[in-house]
């Protein structure tokens, strides 16, 4: 999933301080799964933003609602209703969100209340770590399930580095070395002479290197 | 003969080669660059020229090379993957080489997180294994990374480093098999004091023949003081300083260390000599270029051979 963290309250208010009337706008994907922009966490927001104002002397109208998808335009369409009364919108959902209601009501001024971080996958209870980069071209078959794109600080191909130490990366012991990862799961999948195979050099274009990425589904587009 | 480099001559001819290090300063101070340099004249191969070591910004290594090749010493440009992009390193590959450098070593680099600037993008475009194909491409096929045809091919004389002291240690041949594939001429190695780790690394090197296909010289550093001792054995990832190392630099009052830091440097290279598959030392005197003479000298490495 696509993971998000709240952006300091300090930062928000100076988004909305010259409006009286938001739109505070949620999403119910990833961001909920997160606990970062959920229907929970419009609701927190609205009462901290609200008490905030208010000891700065202003009293400002808080609209909450939380959208099924706010990247999709079927749901950000149901807005229409309620865009007229705010002045502007605070959209908790990842950057997709926030730009998908901006293009939708090009005349409010939307702001993002999270700071989205990483395509990432749940470790334990509140832990969420980043698993992939979205390079387009997954080579995790070749790696032991294991991306050392999105887990190597080097992005090395052909890692690991001289700073691998007791299967942490030499950023941090609290990374672990992808490439240790590896070995250890090519040594449990029984295929170690796989890691003489020299990776050549990526492509980088479906990674972003030419210019900003669509697919086009010529079966499912109208 | 693959270049026309004088340290491929001194590895062809059969000679133990020596290599030193010169890490450029953090201005514009080509004479600090020529003042290191000079000290290590008639007294090792190749001066390796660092490239933003430990992530800070220095004079460009390709510009110290060119300072230390006007003074008719023969540089090593370092080249990290993490500053450039493919485009950048071939431009400056072909720069160095239309300037008179020949050796060059291709690395990964330290990571930004170490350095002054922390806040920049790491670039790793290709990784240090992929560097090395390109360059031996560029130099053997004639082509840039992206296929094309190349006009006046660098004949660069291809390095790259191993550190048999990273874990997991027993891929650490293999990785090392992997930078023979790809093209690397000759290994530096990591900073060496736990000779029996080397030992066991070299046998398995000897053992899948890989000591036949390349040019092993093996990397040593003299500790200055048992503070530098702690903060290698400690401060340094993949740095591999044994306890006794250690205890022996604080077995001696402060004002003596340092000599006990060339004498172990001199000991270890005489015990690397005795190991299979070492072809020459790679001596990194970090800020202390004037005490490589006395160790080249004490360990038998002098006069150097005229090739």
């Amino acid at each position: 999933m696509i993971t998000a963290e709240r952006k300091p309250l300090e930062e928000l208010i100076e988004y909305i301080k010259p409006y009286k009337r938001i739109l505070l706008l949620g999403c119910n994907e990833c961001v909920t799964v997160c606990a970062a922009g959920g229907r929970k966490e419009v609701g927190l927001l609205a009462s901290g933003l609200q008490m905030a104002m208010l000891k700065n002397g202003k009293n400002i109208e808080i609209q909450q609602h939380t959208l099924e998808r706010q990247c999709d335009p079927e749901y950000v369409e149901e807005l229409v209703q309620m865009i007229d009364g705010a002045d502007a919108v605070m959209s908790m959902a990842c950057g997709c969100g926030v730009q998908q209601v901006a293009m939708r009501y090009k005349d409010k001024p939307v702001f993002p209340a999270v700071n989205t971080k990483f395509m990432g996958a749940s470790e334990r209870q509140g832990v969420w770590a980043e698993r992939c980069q979205g390079c387009g071209n997954c080579l995790l078959g070749a790696t032991g399930g294991i991306c050392p794109i999105a887990r190597c600080a080097k992005q090395l191909m052909n890692g690991p580095c001289g700073g691998s130490v007791t299967g942490h990366c030499e950023i941090s012991e609290d990374v672990d070395c992808a490439w240790q990862l590896i070995w250890d799961r090519l040594k449990a999948l029984g295929q170690t002479e796989r890691y003489l195979e020299i990776m050549p050099a990526k492509d980088w274009r479906p990674a972003g290197g030419s210019g900003p990425r669509k697919i086009i589904r010529e079966d499912l587009a109208e | 003969m693959k270049t026309e480099s004088k340290l491929e001559k001194v590895l062809k001819a059969g000679h133990l080669a020596v290599t030193g290090e010169c890490g450029p300063p953090r201005g514009a101070k080509p004479e600090e660059v020529i003042a290191k340099s000079k000290h290590l004249e008639g007294i090792v191969d190749a001066i390796n020229v660092t490239d933003n070591q430990t992530a800070m910004v220095r004079m460009s290594s390709l510009a110290a090379s060119v300072l230390i090749k006007q003074q008719g010493l023969n540089p090593l440009l370092q080249v990290t993957s993490r500053d450039r992009n493919r485009l950048a390193m071939q431009a400056d590959i072909i720069g160095a080489y239309s300037l008179g450098i020949d050796n060059m070593l291709c690395l990964s680099g330290d990571h930004t997180k170490f350095g002054d600037h922390p806040s920049a993008m790491n670039v790793h475009d290709i990784d240090s294994i992929q560097m090395i194909q390109m360059v031996k491409d560029m130099r053997d096929k004639g082509i840039f990374q992206g296929g094309a045809e190349l006009k006046g091919a660098p004949k660069m004389f291809i390095g790259a480093a191993a550190n048999p002291f990273a874990d997991p240690f027993e891929l650490r041949v293999m990785r090392l098999e992997k930078k023979i594939e790809a093209g690397a001429d000759f290994i530096q190695t990591q900073c060496i004091f736990n000779v029996d780790k080397f030992a066991t690394w070299m046998e398995g090197v000897c053992k899948r023949g890989l000591h036949k296909r390349c040019y092993i010289l093996a990397g040593v550093t003299p500790i200055k003081s048992l503070g530098a001792a702690k903060y290698m054995a400690n401060r340094v990832p993949g740095m591999d300083v044994p306890k006794e190392i250690v205890e022996r630099m604080a077995s001696v009052p402060k004002e003596k260390q340092a000599e006990e830091g060339v004498t172990i440097c001199v000991e270890t290279i005489e015990k690397l000599k005795q190991i299979e598959g070492v072809a020459g030392f790679h001596i990194m005197a970090i800020e202390w270029e004037e005490i490589v003479k006395e160790i080249c000298e004490r360990a038998g490495l002098l006069p150097r051979p005229q090739v």
